[in-house]
């Protein structure tokens, strides 16, 4: 590969607006059409919403901290859990995957900057208000929406409040955020490889975003729908999911399932492409199995579309639907299994270093397979009976959705940081970072599988009295894990503020076109398309 | 020449975007196709215990009196519903293939009058596709004036394909009050329906 | 050493109330008193086990490469990183295990769907929170409501020892015999769940779901609605009463005799008149059972969600009497205000009217009478 470099000033404007170096003030940030700006931007409001989703789990911990209702009443409780899910899975994990693409992508595959760069900014600024909305339906008579994230009907049609309206509102407005972010990762893929970049070249970050891109335009018009259908069934006088009105309250489980499953692999297979770019960099060995990687991949992603009622065993369905089901989510079991055992194998024999990002995508592997081991637990119909809508299941989707998405969407932070701003971070905080994070990770979530087992149900803001050590434990594990966090901000002030200069390649082990741009990139990454060999 | 190939890239991606447009759109459609789909398959497999609205012809009739299948009868007024409602018969046992005639009562204890629509749902599930019925009262929404009194009929027949696991099949009717989405004009009342409660 | 731990925590308890909360914390789920429920125990543990293998194998490797294969240790990275064969391989294995796994699995489910020949059915309905039960074969049916009271859920006492797992009126089932549940609900999804008989189903509005427990131990089971239903979806246990054939038999023979009478006096008691102090005590008792998880205990109501008592056009003035009575008798359609008309009696429904319009200083000075309640669910139809 050519080493290129480039000049930021060296040529003219591609569009009206769009100005080789960054105008000053709030101006560039409103108006940019940068993608390495706009991933900023993506990156900070996750960080903000990954806070503010915090503080509401922190609420929610505090008030389970001992039996009785001690802080908040029960319909502020329910829409504390509501919230923090809607908040953690649309603000805070999906937008910061979009930031981390907007950053990676163009310089991964050699481009200028993103294919559609002033949709870009539109897809980024619509989400602050879609969030603002949603939060201050808080502070509205009634409060905010409280029948969990995932509306089930009729609850959240003919039993909610009139925030429900602008809950409908918000996730239209996240749907659309979304669907624009997804058009343009493929646009850029299709359209801005570099010469020479085959499909089977391209690193596994973007065949993974890629795919990801693919399950967002295919469901998130989905969930639009699911959400309209509850406007108008609320509001309007439809009935689709009302028996009364010959319709039928599973239907609207299934046409959410539709939805929320793939949903889940959106927000996991960004993950393996960060962790199956960070793994060889760190073992000094390439990827094994890379092609076993992308066709793993693209069959989980296939197969997610097949497994939704696995969510609902329990409503009620012919048992040739319950073993349709069982066996078809057993099935993700194997890709999803070859993936974990092509990372270890590409430890094995490597010649390992544990800096920080090495050390959450390790951890990522481990417990992420925990929770991809209580999903298959999940997935055997009669025993999903007794674990269904427990602690059971709150320990498992927190296992790869905290230790699984966030845990890599940490990793990347770390091991792009210092390309991104020219500095390396530092890595003694970085460690004490890791090391608070996973104790408190695993005392918060860990424990959760036991009192599940024991029969305690999840969305109650009070339990039964032989819950009341384990909840204890596991809030002072929330309440360190959230403060551990506040070490990350402390870590990406600092490496933004300064530290140690940055090389190019940045990590010795480290392959791949945005090593071969200066640290930090210029702001156009490759005016000059790179050839690929 | 970065300009050059960023001026003749940006028209190329025209025609994907709009395929991508156009399977955005489609899905959204999709995720409302998924409402006739899911009736379309429930009507096939009977997922969820719905027996079919239309009256079922007795062509399938054939009486097969070696097997006997009990045949419960449920009824409910919603908990917002004030009628009383409830089977004549709280179970027989039926021959597959032979027609059966039942009553379901029904009372208007209110001061108004109203109307209902009774909902029809058989436990097991897949039992629903086997129970023919041939007139019912779910068919049609009923108004019921003050005070009123109504046997409603049910006739039936379980059709001889039932598979042989079932032996029992309920047949459970929800009475839903469909005053508000019928005809308002009737709702006069002595006693307001709390519609100033709040 | 468990019993000397039992004793002494009960010996405890006379002294502080609170050790109750120094309940066993059991870490595994359950084995359950019915066939089916050990089935799903085994079943749980298989996997578990399963799982855990899986994990020690998959982390052993992981850790040895990480312990050995380590560049301050001055290794030189090998290059490799394919192999067709290897790849096969640990597709093909996980595959045999998830066959061997499916296997004893479908046979449980197969088991526990087949609901055929029950010899008890018993209709279980799901309200916004509580429980109603119907025997299908016997005339008894009534409600079950949460019944730890609320000083101890807002701390205000010590909590006892089933601390939000009681109920006023337990399910009561035979051992023994095969027990059908059919579940359904009247406002929004709940799920009846009894851990001890693995039995888990959700109650959908407009539909039927079954569900059934042959259960081989006489004894007291408590679970707890599964499914979010609204804000007191945490209090709203079942409780349920295994007991032998014969001692289920009498029970309800006398729950129907209880019953019968009960409706009976009803058609007596209008002519009885109630003393104001008598109807605010029923009336509180029956307010705080039923109307107060929305209208709230002070009547006050949860703005934007439950419209309050205190103070409103309703229970207050004179001329809207009838509709107050209306509203509790026959509800409100599309809201979450039942029809309490076929719920409680004519005398617990004048009362709470009585509590409601002078209670919270809505001092209205009315006092209605069962025979009022009567006339308008059957009389004033002229």
């Amino acid at each position: 590969m050519s080493t290129i470099t480039t000049d930021p000033h060296a040529h003219g404007d591609h569009h009206e607006e769009h100005h080789h170096s960054p105008p000053a003030g709030l101006k560039r940030w409103l108006y940019t059409t940068n993608h390495k700006d706009i991933g900023t931007l993506y990156l900070l409001f996750a960080l903000t919403m990954f806070f503010i989703g915090g503080a509401m789990a922190m609420v929610i911990r505090a008030e389970l901290f001992q039996p009785g209702l001690q802080l908040v009443q029960a319909d502020f409780f329910n829409q504390m859990t509501t919230v923090h899910g809607l908040i953690m899975v649309f603000g805070a994990v999906m937008p910061a995957f979009t930031g981390l693409a907007n950053w990676l992508i163009p310089m991964m595959v050699g481009a200028p900057d993103m294919a559609l760069p002033r949709m870009n900014n539109w897809s980024f600024w619509i989400l602050p208000f879609a969030f603002s909305i949603l939060l201050a339906s808080l502070f509205m008579e009634g409060g905010g929406p409280g029948f969990g994230w995932t509306f089930y009907a009729p609850l959240s049609t003919k039993y909610s409040g009139d925030s429900t309206a602008l809950f409908v509102f918000s996730v239209h407005i996240m749907g659309i955020s979304s669907i624009m972010g997804a058009i343009n990762v493929i646009v850029t893929i299709f359209n801005l490889r570099a010469p020479g970049m085959t499909w089977m070249k391209m690193p596994l970050f973007v065949w993974t975003w890629l795919i990801t891109a693919f399950l967002l335009i295919a469901v998130m018009p989905v969930l639009a729908g699911t959400v309209t259908m509850v406007l108008t069934d609320k509001y309007f006088g439809t009935s689709f999911f009302d028996a009364a009105g010959g319709g039928d309250p599973v239907l609207f489980q299934h046409i959410f399932w539709f939805f929320g499953h793939p949903e889940v692999y959106i927000m996991i297979l960004p993950a393996f492409g960060i962790v199956s770019s960070i793994v060889p960099t760190f073992a000094r060995k390439p990827l094994f199995g890379y092609a076993s990687m992308v066709y793993a991949t693209s069959s989980i992603a296939l197969l997610s579309f097949l497994v939704w009622a696995h969510h609902m065993f329990t409503t009620g369905m012919p048992v040739f639907a319950e073993l349709f089901f069982m066996y078809c989510t057993m099935l993700i079991a194997v890709p999803t299994g070859v993936k974990v055992f092509n990372w270890v194998a590409t430890m094995w024999r490597g010649a390992m270093t544990f800096e920080v990002p090495m050390m959450f995508a390790l951890a990522f592997i481990v417990l992420f397979t925990i929770g991809g081991l209580s999903g298959l637990m999940l997935a055997i119909t009669p025993a999903d009976f007794q674990y269904h809508d427990t602690y059971f299941v709150v320990a498992h989707f927190h296992y790869v959705l905290v230790t699984g998405a966030i845990f890599s969407i940490i990793a990347a932070a770390y091991y792009w940081l210092p390309k991104w701003t020219g500095h390396m971070y530092d890595e003694s905080l970085g460690q004490w970072h890791f090391w608070c994070s996973l104790i408190s990770v695993n005392m918060l979530f860990f424990p959760m599988h036991f009192v599940g087992l024991a029969g305690m149900p999840r969305r109650i803001p009070d339990y039964a009295l032989q819950f009341a050590d384990f909840n204890a434990f596991i809030s002072i594990g929330g309440f360190a894990f959230g403060l551990s966090q506040l070490i990350f901000v402390w870590v990406l002030v600092k490496c933004i503020r300064g530290g140690e200069k940055a090389t190019n390649q940045v990590w010795e082990g480290a392959e791949g076109l945005e090593w071969e741009l200066s640290s930090p990139p210029p702001y156009h990454s490759f005016t000059t398309p790179p050839h690929v060999k | 020449m970065a300009d050059s190939q960023q001026h003749i890239a940006q028209p190329n991606h025209k025609p994907l975007i709009k395929k991508l447009l156009v399977i955005t759109l489609a899905m959204f459609g999709f995720g409302y196709a998924l409402v006739p789909l899911y009736d379309v398959f429930c009507d096939l497999t009977g997922i969820n215990g719905k027996t079919s609205s239309m009256a079922a012809t007795a062509d399938k009739a054939v009486v097969d009196l070696k097997r006997e299948i009990t045949v419960e009868f449920l009824a409910r007024p919603n908990a917002d519903m004030p009628w009383l409602f409830k089977p004549q018969t709280q179970k027989i046992k039926v021959h597959p293939g032979e027609i059966k005639l039942v009553y379901y009562e029904a009372e208007n204890i209110t001061a108004a009058t109203m109307t209902g629509q009774a909902v029809p749902s058989v436990a097991p599930g897949q039992a629903a596709l086997y129970l023919n019925k041939m007139e019912c009262f779910c068919f049609n929404q009923q108004v019921l004036t003050a005070g009123q009194k109504l046997l409603m009929p049910l006739q039936f027949y379980v059709d001889p394909a039932l598979p042989e696991q079932f032996s029992t099949i309920t047949l459970s009717y929800t009475l839903y009050d469909m005053t508000k989405h019928s005809q308002p004009e009737t709702v006069a009342a002595l006693i307001p329906t709390g519609g100033n409660h709040e | 050493m468990a019993k000397t731990s039992r004793y002494r925590c009960t010996l405890l308890s006379l002294l502080f109330v609170e050790t109750a909360a120094a309940a066993e914390l059991p870490l595994n789920m359950t084995k359950g008193v019915t066939d089916i429920s050990h089935q799903v125990y085994d079943l749980h543990m298989t996997i578990l086990y399963v799982c855990c293998a899986i994990g020690l194998v998959v982390f052993g490797a992981m850790f040895w490469a990480i312990l050995h294969h380590r560049k301050a240790k001055g290794v030189q990275p090998a290059q490799f990183h394919e192999s067709t064969k290897v790849e096969i391989l640990w597709t093909a294995i996980p595959v045999v295990i998830l066959v061997v796994m499916a296997i004893p699995a479908t046979k449980t489910l197969i088991a526990m769907e087949d609901t055929s020949d029950a010899e008890v059915t018993i209709l279980v309905t799901g309200s916004q929170w509580k429980w109603h039960y119907k025997y299908l074969d016997y005339p008894v049916e009534y409600y079950s409501l949460l019944a730890t009271p609320q000083k101890q859920i807002q701390n205000k006492i010590a909590k006892g020892e089933n601390y939000l797992l009681e109920v006023d009126r337990p399910l009561v089932i035979p051992t023994g015999k095969k027990v059908r549940f059919l579940m359904t609900s009247d406002d929004v999804i709940h799920s009846w769940w009894v851990p001890a008989f693995a039995v888990k189903k959700d109650a959908n509005p407009g539909y039927i779901n079954e569900s059934w427990a042959k259960v081989n131990v006489p004894g007291i089971y408590r679970g707890q609605c599964a499914e979010l239903c609204g804000k007191d979806h945490g209090f709203m246990p079942v409780v349920v009463i295994a007991k032998e054939p014969a001692e289920f038999e009498s029970w309800i023979q006398q729950q129907a005799e209880t019953q019968a009478k009960a409706k009976a006096a009803e058609q007596e008691l209008l002519s009885m008149n109630m003393t104001m102090a008598e109807a605010m005590a029923l009336g509180e008792k029956t307010y705080l059972g039923y109307c107060a998880a929305c209208h709230q205990p002070g009547g006050q109501g949860l703005p934007g969600a439950f419209p309050a008592l205190k103070g409103s056009k309703m229970a207050t003035t004179a001329t809207e009497l009838a509709a107050h009575i209306d509203i509790v008798l026959n509800g409100k359609s599309g809201t979450a205000m039942q029809a309490f008309g076929k719920q409680l009696t004519l005398q617990e429904i004048a009362a709470v009217i009585t509590y409601e319009r002078n209670a919270w200083d809505n001092n209205t000075g009315d006092l209605v009478q069962a025979a009022a309640i009567h006339a308008a669910k059957t009389g004033n139809k002229e």
